[in-house]
């Protein structure tokens, strides 16, 4: 559409070669439902906000980290003791990977209690979805990179669940890992997922969610009904709104990073044997816990392979959740799925705080 | 396969273990008489010689292979029946000083102990007549003898003090030999025993100082070159220092001087100067000795204070958060300074410990820096973090003032949304 505004100015030259009116219609169209779960709506925004501070402060760590067995913990040391500000970088790309996993899980929770994955929003759930599954792969694939023991040990746990997998475990384990065990290889590889592979796939499914998000708008839940609902104004009411709660994490991250700076532990020994109580990453934990309680063999099947089987239909369940939540008359089973939310819920924080403190 | 052929083969492990019994007819029958001639048999599958296929004929005489006892333990046959103490040492050497008798069974093995055990006291006396002292088999046992490595071989390390004090320790054993019975109580006090108890099989036992087979008290002219086993460094040392010839002169065995024997304790700064200073029974304050050890338990006392200062700097900045990764390396060199000043106490020269202790001291004050500065920067970063938290504060209060701001002029908008 050609521009409005008077090609002689700066802002003419744009709007002349970009069309930014259609933009500005479209924002000056653009509402969020209000109601008493408004607040909610804001962590899919807190998630963004963190995954960009991740990717500022990962091309930061670029310029001094090297990938490899006998640099790379030394590397990370240097960063944290001689460059400036290297700590703060570290700490908070640390700090920030954990945050932004715990804000993606809160906005899947607050999209399934307030039902917000109904038709037409299965394909934003399922992008969610994968860019949860994207979150996590991040977080597994970064653990390792400082090449200290606990990540070292924490990676050789996580490939041997792999390897667990019935048909195709094996050369997982062996893909994740560049060879029969964690070594150099795999932390090559490793760090080309972390810096390459996964960010090429998670911008592009990024693309896509936001493209539903704009495509669907914002979700009312059910239970507010009536053809005068009260709405606000994306911009700028909503968007002062979120960045309001981007500062408040920036705050949030900024105190944890200063306080307590994420630690470095010791340079990975692949010859020592593991030390007591390795555990994964946080949101790992749940899982973890679980494969440690299944017996070694539950009648004749071997115990961990029942439980990545189990770990398989679950996540098979919950990721077609929109097909099942509702019934054939296209009402949501609210109570259904509100109940399968809060179980999934309880399991995982109970779990995970299991696998912490025992 | 025909019937006749499974039956046989239904039948061999009966034959096999017929024959078994017929093979060792010692064991079948003491298996069957009372206690005492009992225990032999029920201790013998055990023994590492029924492991390596010897039998009770091989020691005791006889032929295994019958049934009548008054063959099987004829003196026709070589039975020898009990063997006399004054024997033992000798029938064990049949075998355990041949060197093509050993070599089927344990080609490694050395075969100079019954040679080595005529040196030794017990041996002594034993060829004297004196069947009170040890044997082979008052150490090693017998009927069921295990290797050494086997931790329920009474010469096991963890087992040997014990194994000795059997007899070291019994006042009415050693009533003879006019030998003191407290070196098992001394020895469980001493810092050997605390390394042995602690798991670390290589720490000294009885045999280490003494020897085994050889066993007999050191002299006092090689003491410490038998501390000096393990003790290298300092054997070293005290070889080179002004104490030796004058020990030597006097007659007193070198290392147990200052540390006694069985029951050594922690060396500790405290034996050099103060109350309980060993250097003060020959050393006078006043004297040059006396001055010297005082100034060596004073630079050794500096260097640990100011190791400790350290550590407690590091420790905290570490429990702030801080990357203080180079640092404890760096005094973990610096302790290293402190076991080298140590070590050189046994020269016996001042000079000799102030060399370790200033580049202890010198690792000690930069590690100390880095301690400081790294406190200084957490404390600078606290302060930043208050800053930034404020400009947050404020900007969010901008941001909630400019939306009320905007909805007191434009209240929010409602229209109708299918969703």
């Amino acid at each position: 559409m050609p521009g409005t505004g008077n090609p002689q100015s700066v802002k003419g030259w744009f709007e002349e070669r970009l069309g930014l009116a259609s933009a500005r219609e479209l924002l000056a169209h653009k509402t969020v439902p209000v109601h008493s779960a408004t607040m909610w709506y804001y962590f899919g925004g807190i998630t963004l906000f963190l995954f960009v501070i991740q990717v500022l402060t990962g091309m930061l760590l670029l310029l001094y980290y090297r990938p490899s067995p006998t640099e790379a913990y030394e590397s990370v040391q240097f960063i944290m003791t001689r460059v400036q500000f290297g700590w703060l970088v570290r700490s908070i790309h640390s700090w920030s990977a954990n945050l932004m996993i715990l804000a993606a899980f809160i906005h899947m929770f607050s999209v399934v209690f307030l039902h917000a994955y109904r038709r037409p929003r299965e394909l934003t759930w399922l992008s969610g979805i994968a860019l949860l599954g994207l979150a996590l792969a991040f977080g597994f694939s970064g653990y390792l990179l400082p090449w200290n023991t606990i990540s070292y040990f924490a990676t050789k746990v996580g490939t041997d669940m792999a390897a667990a997998v019935p048909v195709v475990g094996q050369s997982l384990a062996r893909f994740l890992r560049g060879g029969n065990d964690v070594g150099g290889a795999t932390l090559t590889r490793f760090f080309g997922f972390h810096v390459a592979v996964l960010p090429g796939i998670t911008t592009l499914m990024l693309l896509v969610h936001l493209a539903m998000v704009q495509k669907h708008g914002m979700s009312s839940p059910p239970w507010i009904r009536g053809s005068n609902r009260p709405q606000m104004k994306f911009f700028p009411n909503f968007f002062l709104r979120e960045l309001m709660a981007w500062y408040a994490a920036l705050g949030v991250l900024g105190s944890l990073a200063a306080i307590f700076p994420w630690e470095l532990g010791e340079k990975a020994d692949p010859f020592i044997s593991a030390p007591a109580g390795i555990r994964p990453e946080w949101y790992f934990l749940a899982p973890f816990y679980t494969l440690k309680l299944i017996p070694s063999h539950v009648w004749k099947i071997e115990g961990e392979l029942l439980g990545l089987f189990g770990f398989g239909l679950l996540a098979l369940w919950w990721v077609a959740l929109p097909f099942w939540a509702s019934d054939r008359a296209g009402m949501a089973r609210t109570k259904l799925v509100t109940g399968a939310g809060v179980a999934l819920l309880a399991y995982l924080a109970t779990f995970s705080a299991l696998g912490y403190w025992r | 396969m025909s019937r006749t052929g499974t039956s046989l083969l239904l039948l061999l492990p009966w034959l096999l273990l017929a024959h078994g019994f017929a093979a060792d007819s010692c064991l079948t029958c003491h298996a069957g008489l009372d206690a005492g001639l009992k225990a032999p048999a029920e201790k013998y599958p055990n023994d590492i010689h029924a492991q390596a296929g010897l039998g009770c004929a091989d020691c005791h005489g006889g032929d295994r292979n019958s049934d009548d006892y008054e063959v099987s333990m004829s003196p026709k046959k070589g039975f020898k029946g009990h063997i006399a103490r004054t024997a033992i040492p000798k029938l064990c050497a049949t075998c355990h000083s041949d060197a093509n008798a050993m070599r089927k069974f344990r080609p490694q093995q050395r075969i100079d102990q019954f040679a080595e055990y005529q040196t030794s006291v017990h041996g002594k006396r034993l060829a004297a007549g004196d069947d009170a002292v040890a044997t082979c088999i008052d150490c090693h046992s017998v009927h069921d003898i295990r290797a050494v490595k086997d931790a329920q071989s009474p010469v096991y390390p963890l087992h040997l003090p014990e194994t000795c004090a059997r007899c070291h320790a019994s006042a009415e054993h050693m009533a003879k030999y006019k030998i003191e019975t407290n070196q098992f109580a001394q020895y469980r006090t001493s810092v050997h025993w605390a390394a042995l108890a602690a798991g670390d099989l290589s720490a000294p036992t009885c045999a280490s100082c003494h020897g085994n087979h050889g066993a007999t008290p050191p002299q006092v002219s090689s003491v410490a070159n038998v501390c000096g086993t393990c003790h290298a460094l300092f054997a070293e040392l005290y070889n080179k220092s002004p104490h030796q010839p004058v020990f030597a002169a006097m007659d007193a065995g070198g290392c147990v001087v200052c540390h006694s024997n069985h029951g050594i304790k922690t060396p500790s700064v405290q034996m050099l100067a103060g109350s309980q200073a060993v250097c003060a029974k020959c050393h006078d304050a006043a004297s040059e000795g006396g001055k010297a050890a005082v100034e060596v338990a004073g630079m050794l006392n500096q260097l640990t204070a100011t190791l400790d200062r350290s550590d407690r700097i590091l420790a905290s900045a570490h429990r702030s958060g801080m990357e203080v990764g180079e640092a404890q390396l760096r005094q973990a060199e610096g302790r290293d300074d402190l076991v080298k000043a140590i070590v050189a106490v046994h020269a016996f020269n001042p000079a000799a410990v102030r060399t370790p202790v200033q580049a202890g001291l010198a690792i000690a004050a930069a590690t100390y820096r880095s301690g400081q500065s790294a406190l200084q920067e957490r404390d600078a970063r606290r302060v930043g973090l208050a800053i930034s938290l404020i400009t947050i504060l404020i900007v969010m209060l901008g941001i909630w003032l400019a939306i009320r701001n905007l909805e007191n002029r434009r209240p929010k908008i409602a229209e109708p949304d299918g969703s």
